[in-house]
Parts: C-alpha cells; sequence; structure tokens
C-alpha cells in the first residue's frame, strides 16, 4: 500500500515538472559539451531566439487548447508585417502602423473562427485555406519584393534592449504573462478549457461557444501579428516569405509543452518550456557544430526521446 | 464435473470506490445464469474482469477447473469467453463475413499474404446457417438491423470456439419477436453446452430465459437462486436491500403560481404540439418510453434545440429562447440524462464544473474572483454532500453518484427558477439515488418548479406531484399523485398495445 502511494507521488510529480526535468537534463548535458553554452550571453542570445516563436505559441496554445489548430499564423504574420512596413514607409505614423497590423492579424484570425463556428469547417481545413489565402496576398502586395529601411523608433521592439534585455525577449514575457492571467484568471480563460474539454457540455452550461472560439482565433492571429512585427523590427526588412513554417514550430512547442491535442488539458507554462528547449537544441547543436544537414534530425530525435522519457516515467 | 466458470474471492477497487468485493461465483456448463443488480452494482466491472478488459485486484478464475490468468481480451476470446455488449463492436461498412474473421482471415495456399475471399465467405456462412439465422455472409452489417447484428455478434463468438458468452443487455434495442428470436438461440446454444450469462434489468426477461438468477449489490455477491425457487419481488428485495417505499421521501409541498407554461411546442416528430403547465414548488414527472420526445421536450424548454413552433412563457411572460444561455439567464435549469457526454467536463476540477455557469455572477470585469467561487464551491459540496477531497479534484476521479451530485450543485448555485432533470440518477448507487431525491424534493420545498424525466417508473410514482405522460411526441396522460399507478403509466406510454412487455420496465429499478 505505502510503495504504491509513493509511486503514485513520484508519478504525479514527473506528470507535473517531466519537462521540466527534461529540459534541465538537455541543458546541463549542452553545458558538459559546450563551455560557451551556459554563458550569459549565450542564455539571453536562446531567449531572444526563442522568443518569436514563444509569441506565436501563446496564440497557439489557447487555440489548441479548445481542441482546434491554427495552421494559417506564419501566413498571417507575414501579410500583416509587410502592410504596416510598407505603410510606415509611406510616412503613416508608427503607432497607427502597429496597430493596423494588429487588426489585420486579429480581423484574418476573426475570420478562421467565423469559418470555423458558423461555416461548421473542421479547424484545421479553414486555417489550412487562410495560410494559402494570406500568404498568397503578402506576396501580391509586395509584388515579391521585401520592404526595407523601417523607421529607427519602430525598430526599437525588435533590435532594441530594455536594460540589458533585449526587446524582442520584453514583448515575449510580457504576452506571456498577459495570457497566463488571460487563461488563469478570467472567465474567457475557464471558457476555454471548459470548451476544449466538452464543447456540448459547455453549450448546455450557458457558455457563449462561438464567441468564445471566435475570440480565440483572433487572438492567435494578434499573437501571430506581434510576432511579425518583432520580428521584422529586428532584420530590418519585411519580406512576404517571412513566417514560412511557424506554425510547425509553434505547434511544436505547445505540444511538447504538455497541451493536448483533443483540448482542455494543458497551458502556458509548458509551451514556453516546449519552446525553450525547441531554441535551446537549436543553439546547442549550432555551438557544437553539428552539420546543418543533421542539425534537422538530432534535434527531432532529441525531442521526441525527452518527451518519451518524461511520458514513460510518468505513466 | 468441474463447473465452466468460477469465481473466487474477486476484488476490484477504482479510485473512491470498492467496486467488487470477495465476490465468488459457479456458473455451470450449458446453463443460462442472470446476473441482476442496479447500475453501480458491480456488473459491468465485473464482466470486464472476465473478458479481460481489466484486471482484478486479488482472486482467482477458474475455467472448466483450470484456473486462468485473463490478462487481454485477446486472451479472454482464445480462452474461449466472448462479451457481447450493448454497443455492438461490429464494423458497419464491412461484410458479415469480413466481421466473424476480422483479423484472421483465411489466406490463399498459394500466396500467404493475400486473403481467401470464397474460403472465408464458406465458412462464415457455415457459422450463420448453424445458428439457422437468415443473413448472407456477403451482406453489409450497416444494412441488417440490431437484432441481426448481435445475431452475428453471437455467430462470431461461436467460431472462436465459445464456452462462455456473456450477454450485456442484449434486449435493450430489441422488439417482441427479436427477443423471442434471440432466446430461442440461447436456448439452442445452451444444448450445445455453452454457458451463457445474461445481464438484464427487465426481470420478466430474467425469468423466462434463465435458470439460475445471481443478484449483486454494492459490488457483492447476494445471493444465487434457481429461477423457479424465487419471486420477482424477491429478486426486487435483494437488488435494493431494502423495501422499496423507504428511498423516495417525498416532502408534501403546497402548490404556487404558475410558473412556466409551454404552448403548442413542434419539433419534427419527437414534439407534437406539447401543452404543459409548471407550477411554484412542483415536481412534475415525466415518463414514457425512450424516443417519446421526453427529452426533446427538456432540451426545447431549455432552449438547446430549435423549435418549429410553439409558446413557452415564464412568470406570465412569453420568452424566446435561441440558445442554452437564454433560458439559464432566464433562471430555468437543465441536468441532462447523459452526464459525461453533456452534463460534465471530467479533465477540470470541481470547483470549474460547479461554477462555469455562474460565471457572470461572480466576475468583476471578466476576472473570476476566485475567493468568491471557493466559499460556494465548498458550501455546495456541503449541501450536496459530495465526496472529494478537495475542490482541485478532477471530476473525472468521482464516482458516478458525486459527478451527478456536481452537476446538480452547479445549477443549484444557480437559484434557478426552474430544473429540468432528465434521468437524474441513472448510473448512480443507491444511497446517492436516495440523496438526490431528498434534494429535489428540497429544492421544491424552497419554491423551485422541477420537471423530472425518467425511465424509472418507481421514481416517477416517488418524487412526482403530477406525472406527464408521453408517447410519439404527444402527452398522453396526466396523473396526480394519488390516481398513479405503474400500469395505467404503462398504458399511457404504449397506448395500450403491447402493454404486456411495457409492464417489463416498471420492474427497472
Amino acid at each position: 500500500m505505502e510503495k504504491t502511494a509513493s509511486r503514485q507521488a513520484i508519478r504525479l510529480f514527473l506528470q507535473r515538472y517531466g519537462l521540466l526535468l527534461s529540459y534541465g537534463l538537455v541543458v546541463l548535458v549542452l553545458s558538459l559539451l559546450s563551455q560557451r553554452f551556459l554563458g550569459i550571453s549565450n542564455q539571453i542570445n536562446i531567449l531572444r531566439q526563442a522568443s518569436i516563436n514563444a509569441i506565436v505559441s501563446i496564440g497557439m496554445t489557447l487555440v489548441i487548447l479548445t481542441g482546434g489548430i491554427d495552421l494559417s499564423v506564419g501566413s498571417i504574420l507575414a501579410l500583416s508585417a509587410v502592410i504596416s512596413a510598407a505603410l510606415m514607409k509611406n510616412g503613416l505614423a508608427v503607432p497607427w502602423a502597429v496597430l493596423t497590423a494588429f487588426a489585420i492579424g486579429a480581423g484574418l484570425g476573426l475570420i478562421n473562427g467565423l469559418m470555423i463556428t458558423r461555416g461548421r469547417i473542421p479547424p484545421f481545413i479553414a486555417t489550412l485555406g487562410m495560410l494559402t489565402v494570406a500568404r498568397g496576398l503578402a506576396l501580391m502586395y509586395t509584388q515579391g519584393q521585401p520592404v526595407t529601411g523601417l523607421p529607427p523608433s519602430f525598430r526599437y521592439i525588435g533590435a532594441g534592449t530594455l536594460g540589458s534585455l533585449p526587446m524582442p525577449i520584453v514583448v515575449a514575457a510580457a504576452t506571456f504573462i498577459a495570457g497566463i492571467i488571460l487563461l488563469r484568471q478570467t472567465r474567457f480563460g475557464e471558457y476555454i478549457y471548459a470548451i476544449g474539454d466538452n464543447v456540448q457540455a459547455a453549450r448546455l452550461a450557458g457558455v457563449p461557444t462561438e464567441r468564445v472560439v471566435n475570440l480565440v482565433y483572433a487572438f492567435s492571429g494578434f499573437c501571430a501579428a506581434l510576432a511579425g512585427l518583432v520580428l521584422i523590427a529586428r532584420l530590418d526588412s519585411a519580406q512576404p516569405v517571412i513566417g514560412q513554417g511557424y506554425e510547425f514550430n509553434a505547434i511544436a512547442a505547445v505540444v511538447v509543452g504538455g497541451t493536448s491535442f483533443s483540448g482542455g488539458e494543458g497551458g502556458l507554462p509548458g509551451t514556453l518550456l516546449g519552446a525553450l528547449l525547441i531554441e535551446t537544441l537549436d543553439n546547442g547543436l549550432n555551438l557544437l557544430n553539428v552539420s546543418a544537414l543533421w542539425e534537422q534530425v538530432v534535434k527531432g530525435v532529441v525531442i521526441a526521446l525527452a518527451l518519451l522519457l518524461y511520458k514513460a516515467i510518468g505513466r | 464435473m468441474k463447473p465452466r466458470l468460477k469465481f473466487e474471492h474477486i476484488y476490484k477497487a477504482f479510485p473512491g470506490v470498492q467496486a467488487v468485493r470477495d465476490f465468488s461465483l459457479e456458473a455451470q456448463s450449458a446453463e443460462i445464469l442472470a446476473l441482476v443488480g442496479e447500475n453501480g452494482a458491480g456488473k459491468s466491472t465485473l464482466m470486464n474482469i472476465l473478458s479481460g478488459a481489466i484486471l482484478a485486484d486479488s482472486g482467482r478464475i477458474f475455467l472448466d477447473g483450470e484456473e486462468v490468468m485473463i490478462d487481454s481480451p485477446r486472451r479472454a476470446l482464445e480462452l474461449g469467453i466472448t462479451m457481447i455488449h450493448q454497443e455492438l463492436a461490429l464494423i458497419p461498412q464491412m461484410s458479415v463475413g469480413q466481421n466473424i474473421f476480422l483479423g484472421r482471415e483465411p489466406r490463399l495456399s498459394t500466396l500467404r499474404a493475400m486473403v481467401d475471399w470464397k474460403e472465408l465467405y464458406r465458412l462464415a456462412q457455415q457459422e450463420l446457417d448453424r445458428l439457422g439465422l437468415k443473413i448472407s455472409a456477403r451482406d453489409l452489417v450497416q444494412d441488417l438491423t440490431i437484432a441481426q447484428r448481435q445475431m452475428v455478434e453471437i455467430a462470431k463468438a461461436l467460431s472462436y470456439k465459445a464456452r462462455l458468452i456473456v450477454l450485456d443487455e442484449p434486449t435493450s434495442a430489441l422488439s417482441e419477436r427479436e427477443i423471442e428470436t434471440l432466446f430461442d438461440l440461447m436456448r439452442s446454444l445452451r444444448q450445445h453446452g455453452v454457458t451463457l450469462i445474461f445481464i438484464s434489468h427487465r426481470l420478466e426477461e430474467v425469468f423466462a430465459v434463465a435458470d439460475r438468477i445471481a443478484v449483486m449489490r454494492d459490488g457483492q455477491l447476494i445471493g444465487v437462486k434457481a429461477a423457479n425457487e424465487i419471486s420477482r419481488d424477491e429478486v426486487v428485495e435483494m437488488m435494493v436491500g431494502r423495501e422499496l417505499k423507504e428511498f423516495f421521501p417525498k416532502a408534501n409541498v403546497q402548490r404556487g403560481a404558475l410558473v412556466l407554461s409551454v404552448r403548442g411546442l413542434k419539433r419534427g416528430k419527437n414534439l407534437r404540439g406539447i401543452n404543459l403547465d409548471l407550477y411554484q414548488g412542483e415536481i412534475v414527472g415525466v415518463a414514457g418510453l425512450v424516443g417519446s420526445g421526453r427529452s426533446e421536450l427538456a432540451r426545447a424548454i431549455f432552449g438547446a434545440d430549435r423549435v418549429e413552433a410553439g409558446k413557452i412563457s415564464l412568470n406570465g411572460k412569453e420568452i424566446q429562447l435561441h440558445k442554452p444561455e437564454d433560458a439559464i439567464r432566464l433562471g430555468i435549469g437543465f441536468v441532462p440524462e447523459d452526464r459525461k457526454a453533456q452534463g460534465l467536463f471530467l479533465g477540470q476540477s470541481v470547483r470549474s464544473n460547479i461554477v462555469i455557469s455562474l460565471l457572470n455572477r461572480i466576475s468583476q470585469l471578466g476576472f473570476i474572483r476566485f475567493k468568491l467561487a471557493d466559499e460556494l464551491v465548498e458550501k455546495m459540496i456541503r449541501q450536496l454532500n459530495i465526496k472529494t477531497p478537495s475542490v482541485q479534484q478532477r471530476v473525472r476521479n468521482l464516482s458516478g453518484g458525486n459527478q451527478q451530485k456536481v452537476v446538480i450543485a452547479r445549477w443549484m448555485s444557480l437559484n434557478p427558477k426552474v430544473l429540468i432533470l432528465d434521468e437524474p440518477t441513472r448510473g448512480v448507487d443507491v444511497a446517492a439515488k436516495a440523496e438526490i431525491h431528498a434534494l429535489i424534493s428540497k429544492l421544491a420545498g424552497q419554491g423551485v418548479s422541477i420537471l423530472m424525466i425518467s425511465s424509472e417508473l418507481l421514481e416517477i410514482l416517488g418524487v412526482s406531484d403530477r406525472i406527464l405522460v408521453m408517447r410519439e411526441g404527444n402527452i398522453t396522460a396526466e396523473f396526480s399523485r394519488k390516481e398513479a399507478t405503474q400500469e395505467a403509466i404503462m398504458r399511457a406510454a404504449t397506448g395500450q398495445v403491447d402493454n404486456q412487455r411495457l409492464s417489463l420496465q416498471s420492474q427497472t429499478v
């Protein structure tokens, strides 16, 4: 009896902190293999690299918690970024250009939501459509040419620092905190978990299911637009092809972070750790001079192993 | 001769409940043994142990005198144990033959990788013919009736050389004649030496076909008797473990003003112009067969389904219900019939499950006031006697009765004017059932108007002030508490035809 009780305690511990342990293990191994890895500047570098994906992943977490998926984030990121960049170049004040990007991101996200709730199209299909359309619009709008030479005041959010922290980290951290508060402190957050757990029961319990789902996709689009702004501010160039494949990085961070694809289970702390784990691996493999050709393979295998490890012990 | 099946001191616990305790029982070859008991008595757990779906915590199982370890459904099949569930396990898009030989199709002798279809259909037809079934092995399962599918399952079981077949509520979807055919088949299998374990809520059927009857309650075997040595009433008494009257505590309540009024409610063939009045502090029971439109009526009054025509008024004012939100705002609550599929968020906490419908009232600018929520939830847990280690416990880990109380707590905390309950005690144990009945009665005493749908006549008779009976989308009769009898309700529910069959359901406890 006592034995099973302690085993249960271990299991609970691993279920809760298994990802953290996996992350710790990866950090430990990398710091043994490379002396530069643990240095402050390298760690800040990792955080900065991870921040774009982290911002996109925050929106993605909410979407996946409702039991959906958003494949269109990379394209929405690109479209909102190139349009606001072009507006800025044509002399529109930076705040207005930023707001325009947010409006485009949230608006396209809302269209995703409406296709899903009103049109009854499965999220995978609806957002796949948006992926193509938004990317196409970005290419059309720019004629395939990058928009360069952005105002310095705008570039601050990507290239500047607050104290010694690069701005992308600050933006990601702020979004993350806002996301946690949204999910854990508000009615909206409770509704998201309820919908993901059992949408039929949610409706019968009086949850405004359609409105919540619409807003969640709008939020995901907003996060994508925000990530896009940070990205082009850092690069000082908005290309219509940026953000390709970002949906997969974001989905990976969410799922590695323990949020269930079937919805209703998981949360943002896991996603943050997931995004960090993926970026840390990237960084470590770079430091170890692993050939770029092998990098993808090694990264995938290590992520799979980390997941298997904590799932296996956690069972 | 060694018994075909022998359970010895079986125990099985789930978190929070001892599902089976010290269960020992023997079944002979060529015997039909009925296993009866209330929902939650442990029958399903026991049968899941037998079919390898779950493992017992302790205890031994013997088959024809040999101790067996049934650690997977596959192993059970190999041992000749087959289970025929309520939900059939056939693949509708495949042919009967394919289903019978699924996973072990005969192969071509020339090319082992290829299925020998001719041989498969020949063998399958042989199995079907042996049972005297008029089914072609090439028919698609989706084209068969439920009864025929069940026969196919039995044929499949026999093709595995089954020596023990468990039938779990096999008659629930069958017509009278189909039931007779099934019983004939069971009897002929018995003649061939097969042991059949028959699980049913319908005592009439149990007495019609079983040789012996085993009664379970609270995970224990209460007794086994030959079917001709025991009466129906004795079986019922063994099942519930006390006299029936006790556990429907009905407080006498004064009926108040008219609260809810429904006129001409129409929706397809389920609701064909329903009129209904519900007064303050009144409990109205709605009886009727499955499919009579009972649940549709509840859903329509709650705004869960669109209606084609009809008026609903609350306190004399006509109301428009487009979605459940509207009904909740007006003070109408609804406990749906399938709590897992429609009522609960199994992965979320007890707190979340209770406050979900109430968040509008306990939030400020969208932020939840958790202190308020916790106070409220803890009050509900005390009031309803919900057994949970904490408000954070996931609802998945509670027992059926406590889960149901969580759903009821959600609506109670809203102080509704009208509460609709659809099968409020389905699948909960006897003690929780009595508590829920007491609760319903208490709510009515506080002035809540209650509409309670139930398939259990004794529950309807015990709890309601007034009883409505539905049949084919109409309300066909109304009784006061005093006039109502099981027979009268059943006649109204069936339109008098087939009344024999229906009196069976009244025995469902």
